[in-house]
C-alpha cells in the first residue's frame, strides 16, 4: 500500500523563500529537534532494518529455524533454487500477475477517475463507492470470491441465467485459468484505490488550460492525451509503483483462495516463502528466496522510477 | 462545457451500470448471509424468507466478539505510536537541510522498497527469545515499525508545504521547540494525520500474515484470522460464514464512511510533493 514516489526530490517546491541563513544554518533558525527522529529510527530499526539485514545474512547459512548453530554455506542456497522447479514457476507466476494487475488495475481506474471526475450527478456518491471495496479485508473478499467461482457458485449460476452456458468454469480449479481468477479479484479490489490517485490528480489539473484546448477546438481524445495525460504524469507514477509492488508481493488472495494451487498453478514468491519457512521448516532457503523478492522489487521499481520521472520531466 | 447535456446523461448510466458489475460480489455475500436454513435457491436470486439468525449464530462460534477486541487494541495502539512518532520524526526532517536529514530521510524511504517478507522470518525469532511472540504487543511493535517510512513520507511532504512562519512565532513568543511542535506543528499537521489515520486504520485491520504468524497457537486472534479459522471450520455453512464475514468488516467500513473525504484529499497533497 505504502510507496509514494519513493524518492521525491525534497529540494524543488520545498519552503516559501525565506531569509538567507544567518549564525549556523536552518537548524538554529527553525529549530526542530534533531532528536524528534530517534523513536521513530529506533522503531523501523528494530522492526525493518536489521532482520532485513538478518534475512539477507541468514539466506547464505544452513539455518533450519531451531538449532541456534549456522553455517556459511555461500551461494548453496540459491544454487538449490535454480534447481526448484517450483520456485522458478512461482517467479514466472509472481511476474505475470504483477504486469497483469498493474495493467489492468491502473486501466481501470483511469476510466474510472475520468467518469468519477465528469459532471455526472453520482459522481461523489461512486467516489466513496468505488473505493469501498479496497477497505474490505482480503481475507472476506478472497472467500468470498471463492464462492462466486464455485463450480455451482454465483458466477456460473449467473452466466447460466443469462444464457451463457458455455462460458462456465471450473475458475480456480483449472490450472490455466486459476492464476487469472485471482488476478481479477485484486483489480475488482483494487481498481478504486487507483481511481483515487488519478483523481487526485485530475483534480489538480486546473478547468481553464482544458477549457482552452477545448475552445481551440481539440476533441476529447486529443485533450486528454495532450492536456490530462502530461498533468496527469506524478499519478501516473504513483499507481504504477504501487500496483507493480503490490503484485509483486501478493499472498492473501492467493492463500485464502487456493493456496497455491491447483499443482502450484498459482504459487507466488510470496506462498512459496511462508510454505519453505513454517510448513517445511527451510527458513534459510526461504529467505533466500525473500532475497530474490527484494531484488525484483528494488530493481523494477528503481528501473520504473527512473523511466517514469524522465517521462514526467519531459512531458512538464 | 458546464452544463448537464445528453451526454452527460449517458455517461451517467455507464458508470452506474459499472457500479452495479461492482457490486454484484457484494450483492451476493449480503443475500447469501440473510438466508435461512435449507433455503437452496440460487446463489444469485434474493432470500426466500431473509433472517438475521445467521449473524447471532458467527458471532457465537466464530469467537468474534474477543477477536474484535484484540483487532480494536491493536489497531488504536499502532495507529497513536505512528502518529506521534511520525509526526514527531518529520519535523526536523522536513525543516533541516542538513546532510545527515537527508540520508536519514532516504533511510526511511529505502523502507518503502524493502518487502516485509524478508525482516517477517528474522523479526519472528527475535521475538520469540523476547518472548512476546503470541501477544498483541508485539502486533503493535511490528505495524509501527512497518507503516513509519509510508507515514514520514506523507507528513514530512505536508511539513515542507507548511510555511515555517507560525512556528517561528510561537519560539519568539517564548515557546520551546518541543512546546511550539506540540501546540503549534502538530495541530496545523489535522489535514494530513487524518489522511494517515484512516489508511493506517485501514492496513491494520486487514492484515492477515502477520498475525497468522505471530499470534498462531496464542488463543488471540485478530479478525483476519479469526474469520480465516472460522471458514475453515464451517467451510459447507457459506450464509453462517458470510454473516461472519460481514461482521468482521464493519468496523473498518464505518471508519472508512467516517473519514473517506481525508483519502482522496490527502492523496491531492501527496501528488504535490
Amino acid at each position: 500500500m505504502a510507496t509514494v514516489a519513493t524518492t521525491p526530490s525534497p529540494q524543488k517546491h520545498d519552503r516559501p523563500p525565506q531569509p538567507p541563513p544567518r549564525g549556523r544554518g536552518p537548524r538554529a533558525r527553525s529549530g526542530a529537534p534533531w532528536w524528534f527522529v530517534l523513536p521513530a529510527l529506533a522503531f523501523f530499526a528494530f522492526t525493518v532494518l536489521v532482520p532485513s539485514v538478518q534475512g539477507g545474512w541468514f539466506a547464505f547459512t544452513d539455518w533450519d529455524g531451531i538449532s541456534p548453530v549456522k553455517h556459511f554455506v555461500g551461494l548453496d542456497q540459491f544454487r538449490k533454487l535454480l534447481d526448484d522447479t517450483a520456485a522458478r514457476d512461482a517467479v514466472v507466476t509472481t511476474l505475470l500477475a504483477a504486469v497483469a494487475i498493474t495493467i489492468v488495475q491502473n486501466t481501470i481506474g483511469l476510466l474510472l477517475a475520468l467518469g468519477v471526475n465528469s459532471r455526472i450527478k453520482s459522481r461523489n456518491v461512486l467516489r466513496v463507492f468505488f473505493f469501498a471495496p479496497a477497505v474490505i479485508t482480503p481475507v472476506v473478499t478472497a472467500y468470498l470470491w471463492k464462492y462466486l467461482y464455485a463450480p455451482d457458485g454465483a458466477l456460473n449460476s449467473l452466466l447460466g441465467a443469462v444464457g451463457l452456458d458455455g462460458w462456465k468454469q471450473d475458475w480456480l480449479g483449472d490450472p490455466d485459468l486459476a492464476l487469472w481468477s485471482v488476478v481479477a479479484v485484486v483489480i475488482w479490489q483494487f481498481s478504486g484505490y487507483s481511481m483515487v490517485i488519478f483523481l487526485a490528480g485530475l483534480q489538480s489539473i486546473p478547468g481553464e488550460i482544458y477549457e482552452a484546448a477545448a475552445i481551440d477546438g481539440a476533441g476529447p481524445v486529443r485533450r486528454f492525451w495532450y492536456v490530462v495525460r502530461p498533468m496527469l504524469a506524478p499519478a501516473i507514477t504513483i499507481n504504477l509503483m504501487l500496483s507493480v509492488i503490490g503484485g509483486l508481493k501478493l499472498f492473501d488472495q492467493v492463500w485464502v483462495m487456493t493456496q497455491g494451487g491447483p499443482g502450484g498453478a498459482t504459487d507466488t514468491l510470496s506462498t512459496v516463502i511462508y510454505k519453505q519457512a513454517f510448513q517445511f521448516n527451510q527458513y534459510a532457503y526461504s529467505t533466500a528466496i525473500a532475497v530474490i523478492l527484494t531484488v525484483f522489487v528494488i530493481v523494477i521499481s528503481s528501473v520504473q522510477y527512473r523511466y517514469l520521472s524522465r517521462q514526467e520531466r519531459n512531458s512538464a | 462545457m458546464n452544463r448537464y447535456t445528453w451526454r452527460t446523461a449517458g455517461l451517467e448510466a455507464v458508470m452506474i451500470a459499472v457500479a452495479l458489475v461492482f457490486a454484484f460480489p457484494v450483492y451476493v455475500l449480503v443475500s447469501m448471509a440473510l438466508r435461512a436454513e435449507g433455503d437452496d435457491s440460487s446463489p444469485i436470486a434474493l432470500p426466500n424468507s431473509p433472517t438475521f439468525a445467521n449473524f447471532g449464530d458467527a458471532w457465537q462460534r466464530a469467537g468474534l466478539g474477543p477477536a474484535i477486541g484484540n483487532s480494536l487494541m491493536v489497531t488504536a495502539g499502532s495507529v497513536v505510536l505512528i502518529v506521534a512518532l511520525a509526526a514527531m520524526a518529520a519535523y526536523p526532517l522536513a525543516r533541516s537541510t542538513r546532510r545527515w536529514s537527508k540520508s536519514v530521510f532516504a533511510v526511511f524511504m529505502l523502507g518503502l522498497l524493502l518487502p516485509f517478507q524478508l525482516a517477517l522470518i528474522p523479526l519472528y525469532q527475535t521475538m520469540r527469545d523476547l518472548g512476546i511472540l503470541g501477544n498483541p504487543l508485539a502486533l503493535i511493535v511490528f505495524y509501527t515499525g512497518l507503516q513509519l517510512p509510508f507515514s514520514v513520507f506523507m507528513y514530512t511532504g505536508f511539513l515542507r508545504s507548511l510555511d515555517p512562519g507560525y512556528e517561528e512565532a510561537a519560539r519568539m513568543d517564548g515557546a520551546g521547540p518541543v512546546r511550539a511542535f506540540f501546540s503549534v506543528v502538530f495541530p496545523l499537521m489535522r489535514p494530513i494525520t487524518g489522511t494517515v489515520v484512516i489508511l493506517n486504520v485501514i492496513f491494520v485491520w486487514n492484515d492477515f500474515l502477520t498475525p497468522l504468524l505471530y499470534l498462531s497457537g496464542s488463543g488471540r486472534q485478530t479478525i483476519p484470522v479469526a474469520l480465516f479459522g472460522f471458514i475453515g471450520q464451517y467451510v459447507s455453512q457459506w450464509p453462517m460464514v458470510f454473516a461472519g464475514l460481514i461482521i468482521g468488516v464493519i468496523p473498518v467500513l464505518i471508519a472508512y464512511f467516517a473519514m473517506q473525504k481525508r483519502i482522496i484529499q490527502g492523496f491531492a497533497g501527496g501528488l504535490k510533493g
